[in-house]
């Protein structure tokens, strides 16, 4: 009887005074990592707001408007990083879910996976700016070809491939055999066996890596300055040399004096980044939630 | 429908490992056959050696003959996916399609294969379900998620899945072995239901189970540890169980062994 109370009696000093250093140490931290971000996150918010909520910034270009003049819009910017970011996706995806496929359903455990892996793993600490520099060598200096959107596209391509192939590989590992296997009992081939049961067990956690990929690259700057030129105007073709993107919308305004009606821009430029990549989580979470079958 | 099995001189490997040496069986037509035997003995091996589901699994395979009504399904040219279209499986654990409907999980196989008559595959769903017993329980909700079943609808799910395609053998791994008492009479009732249509061949652990259910048992015993699995006999469940022609045999069923 008396062990029992004393086993269960409230910890007395040493451990309690351990416990209060942690957990103040622990809630400090969580401040400190917490606080620059809602500071940046506020300073964006009410600085590029004023730009973002006026009617033509959704609407107009910045053709004919200088740093000085208040008016036009973002709207070449966001087509621009939009465009890049789906040619982008068409090109990285297909390649980097057929490459984890290949990875998990038919190579597992082999020489050959072990090889690709091994290169996937290079090309996922391949720092922005080499993946552009590489691009440029291939397309520019070796064959020839001017700056273009589709040279951008194809950096980012760099960047975006090995993480959607590894988030792919992740989803799929996460299939259990057990399913495979019941498939395969029921008379249905293994490509079949890949493509309706698979792919469908694992396609929301594929789409949302797939998602989450894009709003990734989608804020890279290098790639961007290095392979298209900055434009004011609209331009949709991405074969053109010149195209506006957030990311170098931002950065031609950096110095822009404070009074002028271009640094109010820059902000808002910065805002609609953050708005398109947040509108992509939600859309990942969206997608998540949605193709769950309903339980009931 | 409902063949015949031949098992000859099988021979099943894991790579290097040999799990299982020298079986030789007759599975009759329209009968339940159970494998019973100490675990690890190669009880599943051999039932996945008969749908040659074996070698599935990377670096395995087999030598030796079997053959579904003298046809050898480990000959030249028999192509192992047309091989598991005639002899179907049900699995330990219920495995429904996650990403498809009551519905869809029982049309599965059929849809896979190429049909894709909506009156047909209405037919073909409702008869597997009524043949599964399961029919009235999900009728009124064919458009829910497969695994929003009990566990014990679950099996019986996946047992209506394997007999739409209507195969001729129908293989059963423990398939009572995560169900509770209740769902396990109800796929033991089942299982008397299937014979008169199907050949069955069901491994368990369970020696009540093999003497409700079946109608020739063959006894599997495990030498040693890392020694390949054998088979002692196969005979008459009645036999087996009150006058086996093995020592091993009694021991097992009396429960001394080792
Ligand atoms: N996937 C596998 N890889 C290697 N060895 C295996 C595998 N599955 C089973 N074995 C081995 O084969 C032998 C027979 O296993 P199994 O057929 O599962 O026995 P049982 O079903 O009678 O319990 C065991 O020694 C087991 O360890
Ligand atoms: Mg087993």
């Amino acid at each position: 009887m008396s062990t029992t109370t004393t086993t269960l009696a409230a910890p007395r000093g040493g451990r309690r005074a351990a416990d209060g250093v942690i957990r103040v140490l622990v809630y400090l931290s969580a401040v400190v990592a917490i606080v620059p971000l809602v500071w940046i996150l506020v300073s964006i918010v009410t600085q590029g707001l004023p730009a973002i909520l006026s009617a033509s910034w959704w609407t107009q270009d910045l053709a004919g408007t200088t740093d000085r003049r208040a008016g036009g819009g973002a709207l070449h910017a966001i087509i621009g990083t939009l465009e890049i970011g789906l040619v982008t996706a068409v090109v990285a995806v297909p390649i980097a879910v057929m490459g984890a496929i290949f990875l998990i359903e038919y190579a597992r455990g082999t020489r050959w996976s072990r090889i690709v892996s091994f290169m996937v793993d290079i090309l996922s600490g391949v720092p922005s700016i080499v993946a552009a520099l590489f691009i440029y060598t291939l397309m520019i200096t070796l064959l020839g070809l001017g700056r273009s959107a589709i040279a951008a596209s194809l950096a980012l391509v760099l960047l975006m491939l090995p993480t959607v192939l590894r988030s792919t590989e992740e989803m799929l590992k996460l299939v259990p055999d057990s399913l495979r296997e019941a498939s395969y009992a029921l008379g249905i081939p293994k490509w079949k066996t890949v493509v309706d049961v698979v792919i469908p067990t694992a396609f929301s956690g594929i789409a949302t890596g797939v998602i989450l990929g894009l709003a990734r690259v989608m804020g890279e700057t290098a790639p961007l300055l290095i392979l298209v030129a900055y434009a004011r105007n609209l331009y949709v073709s991405p074969a053109t040399s010149n195209m506006g993107t957030l990311p170098t919308m931002i950065n031609s305004g950096r110095n822009v004096a404070e009074t002028l009606p271009g640094y109010e821009r820059v902000w808002g430029a910065a805002l609609t980044l953050i708005l398109l990549v947040m509108g992509l989580n939600l859309l990942a979470r969206g997608i998540a939630r949605a193709s769950r079958l309903k339980d009931r | 429908m409902a063949k015949r099995i031949d098992v000859e001189n099988l021979d099943v490997y894991y790579g290097s490992f040999q799990a299982v040496a020298g079986v030789s069986l007759v599975v009759e037509p329209r009968t339940v056959t159970a494998f019973i035997g100490p675990s690890g003995c190669g009880k599943s091996t051999v039932l996945r050696t008969l749908n040659r589901m074996h070698e599935v699994i990377p670096g395995a395979y087999a030598t030796g003959k079997v053959e579904l009504d003298g046809v050898d399904l480990y000959g030249p040219g028999v192509d192992p996916v047309a091989v598991r279209r005639l002899i179907g499986m049900v699995f330990q654990r219920p495995n429904p399609f996650p990403s498809m409907t009551i519905y869809d999980n029982v049309a599965a196989g059929l849809r896979l294969n190429g049909t894709r008559n909506k009156k047909e595959l209405d037919e073909t769903v409702e008869r597997s379900l009524v043949s599964a017993n399961l029919w009235n329980e999900v009728k009124d909700r064919l458009s829910r998620a497969g695994t929003s079943l009990s566990g014990g609808q679950q099996q019986r799910l996946c047992i209506a899945r394997a007999i739409a395609v209507k195969p001729d053998v129908l293989l059963m791994d423990e398939p009572c072995s995560a169900l509770d008492p209740i769902s396990t009479l109800a796929v033991e009732d089942l299982i008397q239901e299937l014979k008169e249509q199907y050949t069955v061949v069901i491994v368990t652990h369970n020696m009540q189970q093999a003497s409700r259910v079946s109608d020739r048992t063959a006894f599997f015993n495990l030498e040693a540890q890392g020694k390949p699995g054998r088979l002692v006999e196969i005979d008459a469940t009645e036999t087996i169980f009150s006058n086996p022609a093995k020592k091993a045999t009694e021991d097992y069923i009396t429960g001394r062994f080792g």
